[in-house]
């Protein structure tokens, strides 16, 4: 067994975290800024950090990922990273000419305090940032939050440095939530079927999921551009997707811009799409019969095998905002979902899950682990689990079906061109839950009840 | 034509665009390689500080001290106390593969650990924190042993997580409870971790145990971590000739083997820029001689099988090691006849490590493949040039930082394992170099590159200058390089695959570096409209 040592018994843990279901606020700043089109993030601490965070978004995507460092050492530790972020922001402009730099702090510039508006208000008295280019600034304490928080923080930055007030024009902003850059393109198929002018950001589609083309580009042709960006605070209204993701920024531009907002669940599975597209037709969007066709597909799906998923208990590790939307969609279409752990604390997501079970009869977890949830699944077994790569160790030594879903996937792929979101991300999930419960019948049952047609 | 001729020429090329103070810094790290009498070599400058901004291949002190050196270690219980993330990094990333001997046994590897600090540790402290988290994993596992690892906020904040393992230790005697101080801050990348981790499982670990393991001709293997099963297959080979592996540091071990260490009479050291100083060490405390070997290519590995059995200076080892290399060469020498009639007269260069820049040209130099350009991560001149550079490396404020402990000879079981006699007999007759290391430099060709720190920028410049036929870096490097249409190969986990090391481990390597250069994806990247005329006039209008 590899996890040979978890034991039956669920005793409370204070101070140890094993096996953690979150990771910490750079990483998720990194990926939001990658969603700006001509975008250098930095990360302001220890090479380190960077290292880690770039090489976890690059086993994920498989795509080059690109930032860089301060490289802290313990002289800058000591008297501040100041000299280090200034030869930096030169470095950069110099050598990598990005149209955006956009610096997060981390848990070492965050605790010796360097106070980055000051730094940066200096490299532009010195000449050091080029005309027309953006610096943003973002804080990321890694012992504050998760990643997700990291990604929201980042988001919020954004809103901060572009926002700006002004006549309104037709447009809208979507916020489309720390979701993968195949989710971020299935928004914005969606609006524009609609036929809405939306500003989504941040956006990773053509960033984090690029073709092969014999050429490395280091500002890869996705992400929101800049001219995008200035439109934001002109916007009709906003649509928020996740709370926790894109709630923050959505709520400071109706404060600093008077751009209302709407925050929804993520649109992951029939319901939230639905709301989505409900939300988006207020704005005046029109459901064409393209997006009615796929709803219909994904509905034709359900009704052809919603055998298979009626009362299959099912056990959701990963982020808040996912698994609010996937507990909806797994309890929809027949699903029992028994454990939902995330890893990122906060109250709010007990009451969302249970509200979007419609019951509180299942164990829901925010600041927990993967230990937590094998435990849980020790003593009551479940049909499926959905979770990122490290789902897998549990599965295995469990015998349990494993959906990889969440971040990170460091084993699979397709989670970068094919999404989970809209009623076509509900249709490949549909299909991966069908594929995991089949292909496990198929291993599993008595040769005499072995069929060819399921 | 290949440009790879003209090295001055790139050196200009790589610092060409820098601003004028970084220009000056970089020129010295790279240089064109000149072996003169006595594998003199140009000196390089390394392990100084990266340029802030450069995109570096490197990571961390934390990196080098958990993940690399303690990370492959199966059951010692290892909590990262800090916030989430490097313990989350830095959890089952590394690919280092561990068996247990029963299934019963203690592997805390698939279990990552954290304190996962929140602002009121960082506020007040995160000692109570972390003892909590002590007893915690005491309760749940049951480990013989913990080691901490500590990450940038609990340097900065005072933590003394030294005194808290001391006052766990008390409270749990059966438990060997010590800390790491490998801040990512300390030193000027994960090399530092290196260190810090060989001086802690000096004193607290090394030589507090008896165990004795059977057999004549006793080693200890330093400085391989197992990734892909490197291990696996040298102990196969080891076994094969008779030799005992008591331990190796630190891929497939476990803490028995890491406390009793000491009763061999020979360490062996692959990976000489993370593990040196502990060979240093239990030389100078227990008297056992290191040398150091490469299993990386089967011809390495040859030379160092005969190298162990020379030192050992046993008439039926060194028979049996000849057999065992005589069988396996055979299988060696099939392959490659097939596989080099494809692979001769390519192109390669290595940018990753301390040691498997220089390790994998012997590979690459099997397959008939040139390395042009090479260099390291985190190494030091020595890796380079050789450790006869040593006193006159310059010890600057980042590497005084890290604590260079002083040895004594052990006044119980000191034991020279040989004469000076001897030793100067092996160095003469086996050309076993004791204590040293000859360095990456004296065994590249003349007019090569040797690049330190290499960062994004040179990468790109190399790649446009030279067009080599395959790189080999990490994952960060992975698709930048590819998206190039440059096959790249991963060296840090060798892309989900190996072993490499030992004799199978060069026949994978072989099929790997053919398929990997010659797949026919690679030609499928332009699309048979591309070249037609009226596609040409669209890219035009770009």
């Amino acid at each position: 067994m590899l996890l040979r040592h978890t034991p039956e018994k669920l005793e409370e843990r204070e101070a140890l975290t094993i096996q953690p279901a979150k990771t910490c606020q750079p990483v998720g700043a990194m990926y939001a800024a990658l969603g700006i089109h001509g975008c250098l993030p930095h990360s302001h601490g220890s090479q380190g950090c960077c290292a880690y965070h770039r090489s976890a978004l690059t086993r994920h995507y498989r795509e080059p990922v690109m930032a860089a460092t301060s490289s802290f050492t313990e002289g800058a530790s000591v008297f501040g990273g100041q000299a280090n972020l200034l030869e930096a922001i030169q470095n950069i402009f110099t050598l990598y000419n990005p149209d955006v730099l956009s610096i997060h702090t981390t848990c070492l510039s965050e605790t010796i305090g360097d106070d980055l508006p000051q730094i940066i208000a200096k490299a532009y008295d010195e000449g050091k940032v080029p005309d027309g280019k953006f610096i943003l600034k973002t804080n990321t304490p890694s012992y504050v939050g998760s990643h997700v928080t990291g990604f929201s923080n980042m988001v919020k930055s954004i809103v901060d440095s572009f926002g700006k007030k002004g006549p309104k024009g037709k447009h809208i902003n979507i916020i489309p939530g720390y979701v993968e850059p195949s989710d971020m393109a299935e928004v914005k198929h969606i609006a524009k079927s609609m036929g809405l002018d939306a500003v989504v950001f941040p956006d990773t589609d053509g960033v984090l999921n690029g073709p092969q083309t014999g050429h490395f580009e280091m500002y890869p042709r996705g992400g929101t551009t800049i001219d995008n960006l200035k439109r934001i605070g002109t916007a009709r209204a906003t649509i928020a997707l996740g709370p926790l993701a894109s709630g923050p920024a959505a709520k400071a531009l109706d404060t600093s811009c008077g751009v209302p907002c709407e925050l929804l669940n993520l649109p992951i599975g029939l319901s939230a799409t639905d709301d989505f597209v409900s939300a988006l037709r207020k704005l005046g969007g029109v459901v064409s019969d393209e997006i009615e066709y796929e709803r219909g597909q994904l509905l034709d799906m359900l009704t052809d095998m919603q055998q298979y998923f009626h009362n299959r208990k099912v056990a959701l590790i990963g982020d808040p905002d996912q698994l609010v939307s996937l507990t909806q969609f797994l309890t929809d279409i027949g699903f029992t979902v028994r454990h939902v752990i995330t890893g990122t604390s906060g109250k709010k997501f007990i009451k969302r899950v249970t509200d979007a079970a419609g019951t509180e009869d299942m164990n829901v977890r925010e600041g927990s682990d993967f230990f937590y949830l094998h435990q849980l699944i020790l003593n009551e077994k479940v049909d499926l689990i959905i979770g990122n790569s490290y789902a897998k160790y549990m599965s295995r030594d469990l015998d349990i079906p494993h959906v990889r879903m969440g971040f990170p996937i460091y084993d699979r792929v397709g989670h970068q061109y094919f999404p989970t979101a809209g009623y076509r991300g509900a249709m490949r999930l549909v299909e991966k839950l069908l594929s995991a419960l089949m292909d496990y019948q198929d291993k599993t049952v008595p040769e005499e009840k072995f069929d060819l047609v399921m | 034509m290949t440009e790879y001729s003209n090295s001055a020429d790139i050196k200009e090329a790589l610092t060409k665009k820098y601003p004028a103070k970084v220009a000056r810094k970089r020129a010295k790290a790279i240089v064109v390689n000149d072996v003169g009498p006595e594998d003199k070599v140009p000196e390089i400058q390394a392990n100084v500080r990266t340029v802030p901004g450069i995109i570096t291949m490197r990571g961390c002190a934390y990196a080098g001290c958990k993940g690399v050196v303690l990370g492959p270690t199966r059951d010692v219980l290892q909590i990262t106390h800090g916030p989430i993330g490097c313990g989350f990094y830095s959890w089952l990333t590394r690919r280092n593969q561990t068996k247990p001997y029963t299934a019963n046994d203690p592997n805390y590897m698939p279990y990552g650990m954290s304190t996962d600090m929140q602002d009121e540790n960082i506020i007040f402290g995160g000692e109570k924190k972390l003892k909590k988290a002590i007893e915690e994993a005491v309760r749940i596992f049951h480990p013989k042993a913990i080691g901490v690892f500590s990450t940038c906020p609990v340097g900065l904040i005072g933590d003394d997580v030294h005194a808290v393992c001391r006052e766990m230790e008390e409270k749990f005697p059966d438990v060997n409870i010590f800390g790491f101080s490998c801040e990512g801050y300390k030193g000027v990348s994960q090399s530092a971790g290196h260190h810090i981790a060989n001086n802690k499982i000096f004193t607290d670990v090394v030589g507090q145990g008896t165990m004795q393991k059977e057999g004549k001709f006793r080693m200890n293997l330093l400085g391989e971590y197992n990734i892909g099963g490197d291990a696996f297959e040298l102990n196969r080979i080891f076994e094969a000739c008779g030799i005992t592996v008591h331990s190796t540091f630190s891929g497939n071990s476990t803490y028995e083997e890491f406390k009793s260490a000491q009763n061999v009479d020979l360490n062996t050291v692959m990976c000489h820029r993370s593990i040196n100083y502990l060979a240093d060490m239990m030389e100078k405390k227990w008297g056992i001689p290191w040398f150091k070997v490469n299993f990386i290519g089967a011809e390495s590995t040859a030379k160092s099988l005969r190298k162990i059995a020379a030192y050992f200076g046993d008439k039926e080892l060194i028979a049996r090691t000849e057999e065992v290399i005589e069988t396996e060469m055979a299988e060696v020498r099939k392959t490659l006849a097939d596989v080099k009639k494809r692979t001769e007269g390519k192109t390669a260069m290595l940018f990753v490590g301390g040691s498997r820049a220089h390790h994998y040209q012997d590979l690459f130099r099997e397959l008939g493949i040139k390395s042009i350009a090479a260099g390291y991560e985190f190494a030091h001149r020595d890796d380079y040039e050789g450790r006869k550079v040593i006193p006159s490396i310059k010890v600057d404020a980042d590497t005084r930082n890290i604590e260079e402990l002083t040895i004594e000879n052990d006044p119980v079981n000191y034991r020279p394992r040989k004469t000076e006699a001897e030793l100067k007999e092996l160095t003469e007759k086996a050309g076993i170099r004791f204590n040293d290391y000859e360095g990456m430099m004296p065994e590249m060709e003349q007019g090569t590159l040797a690049i330190d720190d290499l960062n994004h920028h040179e990468l790109e410049v190399l790649i446009e200058k030279c067009h080599p036929d395959i790189i080999c870096a990490g994952i960060k490097e992975k698709y930048v390089v590819q998206k190039q249409g440059i096959p790249m190969k991963q060296m840090h986990s060798y892309d989900y695959q190996g072993p490499y090391a030992g004799f199978k481990g060069a026949i994978n390597f072989y099929h790997e570096i053919d398929r990997m250069i010659h797949t026919k994806v690679w030609k499928m990247i332009k699309s048979p409209w591309s070249e037609k005329p009226q596609l040409t006039a669209h890219y035009g209008n770009e």
